[in-house]
């Protein structure tokens, strides 16, 4: 047909051979960036895995905190057949949360981002609401949801009088306290990247969505929900990853109790009390890299570089 | 193409207001677009084109009227329930979705088995199943708006809208997406509204053209017939040009009226007048005159303007165009064919403009040029702006 006349225009990305130039300038500004990672990072980095391989100090004649360096191994072992069930516990209970602040964080943003485009005053307005709990500190806040949750507290006392909870029930110490006490404290975080996403989203994308015969859930699925990922992507990493790791909510001076232990608290209770450093470590360790490896597969899985 | 072979159904939109928060966008439109047609709907922006468009694609609800397709009346179905697809002009091609999966995008939600084959089918189409695997950014915006065709036609639609979809091409590629976008609806014979603010692509594409202004249909019928024929000034001038006189009318007998246009009689056939008593606008197009050096004196069936003095000659090619400054009428543009090297007559020279009586026509609005106390309600008004604009436009050239 008549598109033979430019059929053979050229369609592949054309991209640009000429290598780059590496400028000195580049890599002089990039020197503070370095010098900082190497201290905080670096250093720390080989200094916790040196001390996750010692021994007890066989001077030391048992007494806490005497520790010298060695290779042993067997700590990696004996903190996994000890700390199994906590490991499960934290990721189990920060990917709940996760959910969680994914299932509220995203209508939010959808809700700021798209519904309230027209309305910018509005929208700044709900954003800064969104940020609002960073004005006070994250220990005072968990604090206050103790006190809102306590045996005594208004909340107990009314499902109590209305005989949803049986009278010896209680909120504090329970597995959903702590996974909704980090699902709270992470729901910006949550919420700001998905915000991002969906305030740059065409919505001439989803008139064409409907345009093409799919209904607005469908739209949603394969139009909105798709373009949004990036932001869903780092939402979701920006609340796992801490959430794994954090030993306040679950702390039993917080929302927790002796049964929610993550492994946060136990990294804190060796560090700080027991003062087995190399238990600590050993388990620091082994926490980042497997939420390396969650994370390396999460990314993979979802495929962030074919998104736009 | 015996794969695409659905023909389209009706529409017709039956008094259709649209009204924004401050404006109104549409006035009690009605219109009836013919099964299998090419319809066009020209206008400046703003004048209400994109509005119908969304309309009918059900983007928009209106604000009163209704909007049937075939015979059913779609004004309260959404937008997936219509059997309309839109070409979009930013093409809208979903940037996280193969080529191949943009155009089955339809065809899955509508549950086509053979969604993939009929989608490559349409590619085929279209010349770009061999891109079918890329992503929308990896192909040109000609190519793009190829695919947005494709995913569109391929649904077989009983009426398919493209919004500009052309307005993003360079000036070749939209000579050559023109007439290929025609061929393809010869081919499937699907109806087409087609939105544009560009007179020749309206002209070359269309069966129909509905010239569109202040959210009104100004006029309605063939290319041809509306450039030959133009009804009001805003139509005379925004389907190219056209030069304008007023004056009363002083004598209709036989098949012509004569106007008096600053002492000057000239004629006009009844037939082609709006009015036939009173003021009246006339007007003839730039290219339907003739220059003269020395005056023809008067004769039967031509009429004459002059003496009057060139003020501007542009050279474009094909044709020439002079600005003629006549005392008490204005300036008149002729367009010249180039048949000898050269512009015929010099800058500044003395000349006598002549045309046929029988291309001269008359408009059906008021004639005062004064401006009114809502100049912007006004096709006159905005007749004599975009004549200003063109003429400071040539000045400026």
């Amino acid at each position: 047909m008549a598109f033979g006349a430019f059929g053979a225009a050229p369609g592949a990305v054309e991209v640009d051979a000429a290598p780059q130039r590496r400028s000195p300038v580049a890599l002089l500004l990039l020197l503070p960036g370095l010098a900082y990672l190497a201290l905080f990072f670096v250093v720390p980095f080989v200094s916790l895995i040196i001390t996750s391989l010692q021994m007890p100090d066989p001077l030391g004649f048992g007494e806490p905190g005497r520790y010298v360096n060695a290779f042993r191994w067997e700590n990696y072992v004996e903190v996994v057949t000890t700390y199994w069930p906590h490991f499960l516990r934290s990721f189990g209970y920060a990917l709940a949360a996760t959910a969680i602040a994914l299932l509220i964080g995203y209508p939010l943003a959808y809700f700021i981002g798209v519904k309230l485009r027209r309305f910018k005053m509005l929208q700044a307005l709900l954003l800064v609401l969104v940020i609002a709990p960073f004005f006070i500190s994250f220990l005072l806040r968990t604090f206050a949801w103790k006190q809102i949750l306590s045996d005594n507290g208004p909340v107990v006392a009314v499902l109590q009088s209305l005989t949803i909870l049986p009278d010896d029930a209680r909120i504090t110490g329970t597995p959903f306290a702590v996974i909704f006490g980090i699902a709270y404290n992470f729901i910006p975080f949550m919420t700001l990247p998905i915000y991002t996403s969906l305030e740059r989203l065409d919505l001439r994308y989803v008139e064409a969505g409907g345009d093409l015969y799919a209904s607005p859930a469908s739209t949603f699925f394969r139009v909105t929900l798709p373009l949004s990922m990036p932001g869903v992507i780092s939402g979701t990493l920006l609340t796992f990853i801490p959430a794994a790791g954090d030993y306040i909510n679950a702390s039993a001076d917080f929302l927790g109790g002796p049964d929610t232990a993550m492994i946060g608290n136990v990294i804190e209770a060796n560090f700080l009390r027991v003062q087995n450093y190399p238990v600590a470590a050993s388990l620091s360790i082994l926490l980042m890299a497997t939420i390396l490896l969650l994370v390396g597969l999460y990314v993979r899985r979802t495929g962030t570089k074919d998104l736009v | 193409m015996s794969g695409l072979s659905s023909t389209g159904a009706d529409l017709e939109l039956d008094a259709v207001t649209k009204r924004f928060p401050g404006f109104t966008a549409l006035q009690e439109l009605s219109l009836t677009i013919p099964a299998g047609s090419f319809f066009a709907l020209l206008g400046p922006s703003g004048c209400g084109k994109t509005t119908t468009l969304r309309i009918v694609a059900g983007l928009e609800s209106p604000t009163s009227g209704r909007v049937l397709i075939g015979s059913d009346d779609v004004t309260a179905t959404p937008p997936h329930r219509r059997p309309v697809n839109t070409v979009f002009q930013s093409y809208a091609l979903f940037p996280h979705m193969t080529i191949l999966e943009n155009v089955a995008f339809g065809l899955k939600r509508t549950g086509a088995k053979d969604a993939y084959s009929r989608a490559h089918q349409a590619l085929q189409m279209v010349e770009l199943d061999h891109v079918a695997a890329r992503k929308p950014a990896q192909l040109s915006g000609g190519q793009q708006q190829r695919v947005a065709l494709a995913r569109a036609v391929v649904n077989r639609p009983a009426l398919l809208l493209l919004d500009e979809p052309l307005g993003a091409l360079d000036l070749k590629l939209r000579r050559q997406m023109q007439v290929e976008l025609k061929d393809i609806q010869t081919d499937v014979g699907i109806t087409f509204l087609h939105v544009t603010h560009d007179q020749e692509e309206a002209m070359t594409m269309a069966d129909t053209i509905a010239v569109m202004n202040k959210g009104r249909i100004e006029q309605l019928g063939a290319p041809a017939e509306l450039y030959e024929l133009p009804r009001t000034a805003f139509v005379a001038n925004f389907l190219g040009q056209s030069n304008l006189f007023t004056g009363p009318v002083v004598s209709s007998k036989g098949d012509t009226i004569v106007v008096d246009v600053a002492g000057r009689k000239i004629a006009v056939p009844t037939a082609r007048a709006q009015r036939h008593a009173g003021d009246v606008t006339i007007g003839v197009r730039p290219e339907k005159l003739l220059l003269h050096t020395s005056d023809p004196g008067a004769s039967a069936g031509v009429n004459v303007l002059g003496p009057g003095r060139v003020h501007d000659v542009s050279f474009s090619g094909v044709s020439t165009q002079y600005l003629v400054a006549v005392p008490g009428v204005g300036t008149v543009s002729v367009f010249a064919q180039n048949m000898v090297s050269g512009p015929v007559v010099a800058d500044g020279a003395e000349v006598w403009v002549t045309w046929n009586v029988d291309f001269g026509f008359g408009l059906a609005d008021e004639p005062s040029a004064e401006p009114r106390f809502d100049p912007d309600d006004d096709t006159q008004a905005i007749a004599i702006a975009q004549r200003k604009r063109i003429e400071a436009e040539l000045e400026e050239a």
